[in-house]
Protein backbone atom coordinates (compact mmCIF):
# COMPACT_ATOMS: atom_id res chain seq x y z
CA UNK A 1 0.00 0.00 0.00
CA UNK A 2 1.34 3.52 -1.12
CA UNK A 3 1.56 6.01 2.33
CA UNK A 4 2.10 9.25 2.78
CA UNK A 5 5.48 8.12 4.52
CA UNK A 6 7.04 7.72 1.21
CA UNK A 7 6.21 11.01 -0.06
CA UNK A 8 8.02 12.26 2.75
CA UNK A 9 10.74 10.05 1.58
CA UNK A 10 10.47 11.28 -2.24
CA UNK A 11 10.60 15.34 -0.63
CA UNK A 12 14.04 14.45 1.11
CA UNK A 13 15.38 12.61 -1.71
CA UNK A 14 14.26 15.60 -4.53
CA UNK A 15 15.12 18.50 -2.59
CA UNK A 16 18.90 19.03 -3.37
CA UNK A 17 18.39 18.36 -6.95
CA UNK A 18 15.66 20.57 -7.17
CA UNK A 19 17.84 23.16 -6.00
CA UNK A 20 20.34 22.39 -7.87
CA UNK A 21 17.69 23.13 -11.32
CA UNK A 22 16.63 26.49 -10.15
CA UNK A 23 18.36 28.22 -12.87
CA UNK A 24 17.69 25.63 -15.83
CA UNK A 25 16.20 28.40 -18.31
CA UNK A 26 13.33 27.74 -20.37
CA UNK A 27 12.04 24.21 -21.04
CA UNK A 28 9.85 22.40 -23.45
CA UNK A 29 6.65 22.41 -23.44
CA UNK A 30 3.91 19.94 -24.88
CA UNK A 31 0.17 21.29 -25.07
CA UNK A 32 -2.48 18.94 -25.40
CA UNK A 33 -5.86 20.44 -26.44
CA UNK A 34 -8.48 19.01 -23.57
CA UNK A 35 -11.79 20.67 -24.76
CA UNK A 36 -14.98 18.81 -25.38
CA UNK A 37 -13.76 17.84 -28.80
CA UNK A 38 -10.16 16.77 -27.82
CA UNK A 39 -11.20 14.46 -25.06
CA UNK A 40 -14.00 13.00 -27.00
CA UNK A 41 -11.58 12.24 -28.93
CA UNK A 42 -9.15 10.81 -27.31
CA UNK A 43 -7.05 13.44 -25.83
CA UNK A 44 -7.06 11.77 -22.05
CA UNK A 45 -4.94 8.43 -23.11
CA UNK A 46 -2.50 11.05 -25.19
CA UNK A 47 -1.60 13.19 -22.26
CA UNK A 48 -1.28 10.14 -20.20
CA UNK A 49 1.06 8.83 -22.58
CA UNK A 50 3.38 11.97 -22.95
CA UNK A 51 3.73 12.32 -19.12
CA UNK A 52 4.68 8.69 -18.50
CA UNK A 53 7.04 8.42 -21.70
CA UNK A 54 8.63 11.79 -20.13
CA UNK A 55 8.80 10.18 -16.76
CA UNK A 56 10.38 7.22 -18.26
CA UNK A 57 13.03 9.34 -20.45
CA UNK A 58 13.34 10.87 -17.08
CA UNK A 59 12.94 14.44 -19.22
CA UNK A 60 13.13 17.02 -16.50
CA UNK A 61 13.47 19.94 -18.75
CA UNK A 62 9.77 18.91 -19.98
CA UNK A 63 6.57 20.13 -18.53
CA UNK A 64 3.06 18.98 -20.05
CA UNK A 65 0.10 21.52 -20.26
CA UNK A 66 -3.03 21.50 -21.71
CA UNK A 67 -5.10 23.63 -23.05
CA UNK A 68 -8.89 24.23 -24.80
CA UNK A 69 -10.37 24.35 -28.14
CA UNK A 70 -7.43 25.53 -30.63
CA UNK A 71 -10.31 25.52 -33.00
CA UNK A 72 -9.64 22.36 -35.58
CA UNK A 73 -11.88 20.08 -33.89
CA UNK A 74 -12.29 17.50 -36.67
CA UNK A 75 -8.13 17.08 -36.45
CA UNK A 76 -8.46 16.24 -32.55
CA UNK A 77 -6.54 15.00 -30.13
CA UNK A 78 -3.97 18.11 -31.67
CA UNK A 79 -1.12 18.85 -29.60
CA UNK A 80 1.45 21.24 -29.72
CA UNK A 81 5.57 21.38 -29.09
CA UNK A 82 7.09 24.21 -28.14
CA UNK A 83 10.49 23.61 -28.06
CA UNK A 84 12.51 27.35 -27.19
CA UNK A 85 13.98 29.18 -30.09
CA UNK A 86 12.29 26.67 -32.48
CA UNK A 87 9.18 27.06 -34.16
CA UNK A 88 6.04 25.34 -32.70
CA UNK A 89 5.15 21.95 -34.03
CA UNK A 90 1.58 21.04 -34.04
CA UNK A 91 0.30 17.76 -34.31
CA UNK A 92 -3.03 16.33 -35.33
CA UNK A 93 -5.13 13.07 -35.09
CA UNK A 94 -2.68 11.89 -32.24
CA UNK A 95 -2.97 8.56 -30.50
CA UNK A 96 -0.37 7.34 -27.41
CA UNK A 97 1.42 5.18 -30.16
CA UNK A 98 2.51 8.28 -31.89
CA UNK A 99 2.86 10.64 -28.56
CA UNK A 100 5.82 8.03 -27.41
CA UNK A 101 7.18 8.24 -31.12
CA UNK A 102 7.22 12.11 -30.51
CA UNK A 103 8.81 11.95 -27.03
CA UNK A 104 11.83 9.60 -29.01
CA UNK A 105 12.20 11.26 -32.26
CA UNK A 106 10.88 15.11 -31.64
CA UNK A 107 11.95 15.89 -27.97
CA UNK A 108 15.09 14.08 -27.71
CA UNK A 109 16.82 13.61 -31.20
CA UNK A 110 14.93 17.10 -32.23
CA UNK A 111 13.77 15.66 -35.76
CA UNK A 112 10.21 16.58 -36.12
CA UNK A 113 7.94 13.92 -36.74
CA UNK A 114 6.71 15.47 -40.19
CA UNK A 115 3.91 13.30 -41.61
CA UNK A 116 1.92 13.71 -38.29
CA UNK A 117 1.89 17.92 -38.42
CA UNK A 118 -1.09 19.71 -39.53
CA UNK A 119 0.95 20.84 -42.02
CA UNK A 120 0.83 17.02 -43.38
CA UNK A 121 -2.47 16.11 -42.67
CA UNK A 122 -3.87 19.05 -44.52
CA UNK A 123 -1.71 18.26 -47.29
CA UNK A 124 -3.40 15.25 -47.77
CA UNK A 125 -7.03 16.30 -48.03
CA UNK B 1 -18.06 10.36 -24.50
CA UNK B 2 -17.19 6.59 -24.19
CA UNK B 3 -16.59 6.92 -20.17
CA UNK B 4 -18.33 8.95 -17.68
CA UNK B 5 -14.56 9.95 -16.28
CA UNK B 6 -14.21 11.57 -19.61
CA UNK B 7 -17.26 13.73 -19.15
CA UNK B 8 -16.29 14.46 -15.62
CA UNK B 9 -12.68 15.59 -16.89
CA UNK B 10 -14.60 18.04 -19.48
CA UNK B 11 -16.92 19.54 -16.99
CA UNK B 12 -13.67 20.33 -14.37
CA UNK B 13 -12.11 22.15 -17.57
CA UNK B 14 -15.13 24.93 -17.22
CA UNK B 15 -14.23 25.23 -13.39
CA UNK B 16 -10.64 25.68 -14.42
CA UNK B 17 -11.78 28.44 -16.94
CA UNK B 18 -13.81 30.04 -14.03
CA UNK B 19 -10.19 30.64 -12.47
CA UNK B 20 -11.18 28.17 -9.29
CA UNK B 21 -8.01 27.24 -7.29
CA UNK B 22 -10.10 24.35 -5.53
CA UNK B 23 -12.27 21.72 -7.05
CA UNK B 24 -13.96 18.69 -5.16
CA UNK B 25 -14.85 15.63 -7.25
CA UNK B 26 -17.38 13.36 -5.40
CA UNK B 27 -18.28 10.11 -6.62
CA UNK B 28 -20.65 8.08 -4.41
CA UNK B 29 -22.24 4.91 -5.89
CA UNK B 30 -24.65 3.21 -3.91
CA UNK B 31 -25.63 -0.49 -5.09
CA UNK B 32 -28.54 -0.56 -2.67
CA UNK B 33 -29.93 2.32 -3.91
CA UNK B 34 -28.96 1.90 -7.24
CA UNK B 35 -27.40 5.32 -7.63
CA UNK B 36 -24.51 6.69 -9.02
CA UNK B 37 -23.45 10.33 -8.15
CA UNK B 38 -21.04 12.69 -8.89
CA UNK B 39 -20.46 16.40 -7.77
CA UNK B 40 -17.99 18.72 -8.85
CA UNK B 41 -17.89 21.82 -6.26
CA UNK B 42 -15.58 24.73 -7.17
CA UNK B 43 -14.90 28.19 -6.01
CA UNK B 44 -14.37 29.98 -9.27
CA UNK B 45 -16.07 33.17 -10.63
CA UNK B 46 -19.68 31.64 -11.19
CA UNK B 47 -22.22 32.25 -13.14
CA UNK B 48 -25.29 35.25 -13.25
CA UNK B 49 -28.61 33.84 -13.01
CA UNK B 50 -29.47 34.42 -16.79
CA UNK B 51 -26.44 32.07 -17.85
CA UNK B 52 -27.20 29.48 -15.76
CA UNK B 53 -30.57 29.41 -17.08
CA UNK B 54 -28.76 28.98 -20.59
CA UNK B 55 -25.77 27.34 -19.78
CA UNK B 56 -27.21 23.59 -20.87
CA UNK B 57 -27.98 24.74 -24.15
CA UNK B 58 -25.31 23.23 -26.97
CA UNK B 59 -25.69 27.05 -28.09
CA UNK B 60 -24.84 28.59 -24.81
CA UNK B 61 -21.10 29.43 -24.46
CA UNK B 62 -19.04 31.77 -23.20
CA UNK B 63 -16.19 30.65 -25.61
CA UNK B 64 -15.61 33.20 -28.06
CA UNK B 65 -14.10 31.15 -30.53
CA UNK B 66 -17.64 29.80 -31.71
CA UNK B 67 -20.91 29.36 -30.79
CA UNK B 68 -21.49 26.15 -29.30
CA UNK B 69 -20.45 24.27 -26.15
CA UNK B 70 -21.04 20.90 -25.83
CA UNK B 71 -19.39 19.70 -22.43
CA UNK B 72 -22.39 20.31 -19.94
CA UNK B 73 -25.52 19.34 -22.30
CA UNK B 74 -23.40 16.17 -23.64
CA UNK B 75 -23.28 15.27 -19.72
CA UNK B 76 -26.65 16.01 -19.22
CA UNK B 77 -28.29 14.17 -22.35
CA UNK B 78 -26.16 10.92 -20.74
CA UNK B 79 -27.28 11.44 -17.59
CA UNK B 80 -30.88 11.69 -18.71
CA UNK B 81 -30.71 9.05 -21.06
CA UNK B 82 -30.23 6.76 -17.89
CA UNK B 83 -33.03 7.90 -16.38
CA UNK B 84 -30.96 10.17 -14.44
CA UNK B 85 -30.60 14.29 -14.12
CA UNK B 86 -27.97 16.99 -13.89
CA UNK B 87 -28.47 19.66 -12.15
CA UNK B 88 -26.51 22.98 -11.47
CA UNK B 89 -26.12 25.65 -8.87
CA UNK B 90 -24.17 28.83 -9.05
CA UNK B 91 -23.35 31.83 -7.53
CA UNK B 92 -21.66 34.89 -8.57
CA UNK B 93 -18.10 35.72 -7.15
CA UNK B 94 -19.06 32.47 -4.96
CA UNK B 95 -18.68 29.17 -7.40
CA UNK B 96 -20.50 26.65 -9.15
CA UNK B 97 -21.98 22.65 -8.17
CA UNK B 98 -22.74 20.45 -10.75
CA UNK B 99 -24.43 17.25 -10.02
CA UNK B 100 -25.22 14.20 -11.70
CA UNK B 101 -27.17 11.38 -11.02
CA UNK B 102 -27.41 7.98 -12.65
CA UNK B 103 -29.22 4.70 -12.57
CA UNK B 104 -25.88 2.98 -11.42
CA UNK B 105 -27.42 -0.20 -13.26
CA UNK B 106 -28.85 1.11 -16.62
CA UNK B 107 -28.28 -0.77 -19.44
CA UNK B 108 -26.79 2.73 -21.28
CA UNK B 109 -24.74 3.83 -18.53
CA UNK B 110 -20.87 4.21 -20.02
CA UNK B 111 -18.62 2.83 -17.23
CA UNK B 112 -17.22 5.48 -15.12
CA UNK B 113 -13.69 4.29 -16.42
CA UNK B 114 -10.05 5.69 -15.49
CA UNK B 115 -10.88 8.29 -12.82
CA UNK B 116 -7.35 7.60 -12.11
CA UNK B 117 -5.87 9.07 -15.36
CA UNK B 118 -8.45 11.88 -15.14
CA UNK B 119 -7.52 12.87 -12.01
CA UNK B 120 -4.11 12.36 -12.63
CA UNK B 121 -3.84 14.33 -15.49
CA UNK B 122 -6.07 16.90 -13.76
CA UNK B 123 -3.35 17.55 -11.16
CA UNK B 124 -0.31 17.41 -13.36
CA UNK B 125 -1.50 19.97 -15.69
CA UNK B 126 -2.87 22.27 -13.54
CA UNK B 127 -0.29 22.32 -10.41
CA UNK B 128 -1.88 25.89 -8.81
CA UNK B 129 -5.14 24.12 -8.54
CA UNK B 130 -6.08 21.99 -5.45
CA UNK B 131 -8.18 19.43 -6.33
CA UNK B 132 -10.36 16.73 -3.70
CA UNK B 133 -11.25 13.25 -4.97
CA UNK B 134 -13.24 11.80 -2.45
CA UNK B 135 -15.14 8.16 -4.27
CA UNK B 136 -17.43 6.02 -2.15
CA UNK B 137 -18.69 2.62 -3.28
CA UNK B 138 -21.12 1.24 -0.85
CA UNK B 139 -19.34 1.33 2.76
CA UNK B 140 -15.40 1.94 1.22
CA UNK B 141 -14.38 5.07 0.61
CA UNK B 142 -11.17 6.97 -0.51
CA UNK B 143 -10.13 10.38 -0.53
CA UNK B 144 -7.56 12.18 -2.74
CA UNK B 145 -6.59 15.45 -1.61
CA UNK B 146 -3.56 17.69 -2.98
CA UNK B 147 -3.15 20.04 -0.56
CA UNK B 148 -2.29 17.31 2.00
CA UNK B 149 0.42 16.19 -0.62
CA UNK B 150 1.69 19.44 -1.37
CA UNK B 151 2.03 19.78 2.40
CA UNK B 152 4.48 16.80 2.53
CA UNK B 153 6.02 17.45 -0.48
CA UNK B 154 6.92 21.21 0.65
CA UNK B 155 8.94 22.71 -2.13
CA UNK B 156 8.94 20.00 -4.28
CA UNK B 157 6.46 20.49 -7.26
CA UNK B 158 3.88 18.76 -7.65
CA UNK B 159 4.47 17.62 -11.26
CA UNK B 160 7.93 16.28 -10.12
CA UNK B 161 8.58 13.14 -11.80
CA UNK B 162 8.86 11.00 -8.64
CA UNK B 163 5.51 12.59 -7.03
CA UNK B 164 3.80 11.87 -10.09
CA UNK B 165 4.64 8.10 -10.31
CA UNK B 166 3.48 7.71 -6.56
CA UNK B 167 0.35 9.77 -7.14
CA UNK B 168 -0.57 7.56 -9.92
CA UNK B 169 -0.03 4.49 -7.99
CA UNK B 170 -2.09 5.72 -4.93
CA UNK B 171 -5.30 6.27 -6.71
CA UNK B 172 -4.91 3.01 -9.04
CA UNK B 173 -4.58 1.17 -5.64
CA UNK B 174 -7.44 3.37 -3.97
CA UNK B 175 -10.03 3.34 -6.68
CA UNK B 176 -9.26 -1.03 -7.01
CA UNK B 177 -9.52 -0.95 -3.31
CA UNK B 178 -13.09 0.50 -3.70
CA UNK B 179 -14.21 -2.48 -5.70
CA UNK B 180 -12.90 -4.82 -3.17
CA UNK B 181 -9.08 -5.20 -4.65
CA UNK B 182 -10.40 -6.37 -7.52
CA UNK B 183 -8.29 -5.57 -10.62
Amino acid sequence: MKSLAELEEIRKRTLEKVNLRKDRGEGIRVVVGMATCGIAAGARPVLNAFMEEVAKRNLKNVTVAQTGCIGVCRLEPVVEVYIPGQEKVTYVKMTPEKAVQIVNEHIVNNKPCIQYTIGAAEKRN
Amino acid sequence: MREISMHIMDIVQNSISANADVIEININEDFELDLLQISIIDNGRGMAPELLKTVSDPFSTTRTTRKVGLGISLFKAAAERCDGELKISSTLGKGTVVDVRFVHSHIDRAPLGNMSETILSLVVCNPSIDFIYRHTVNNNDFEFDTRKIKQIIGHVDINNIEVVSWMREYLNEGITNLYGGAN
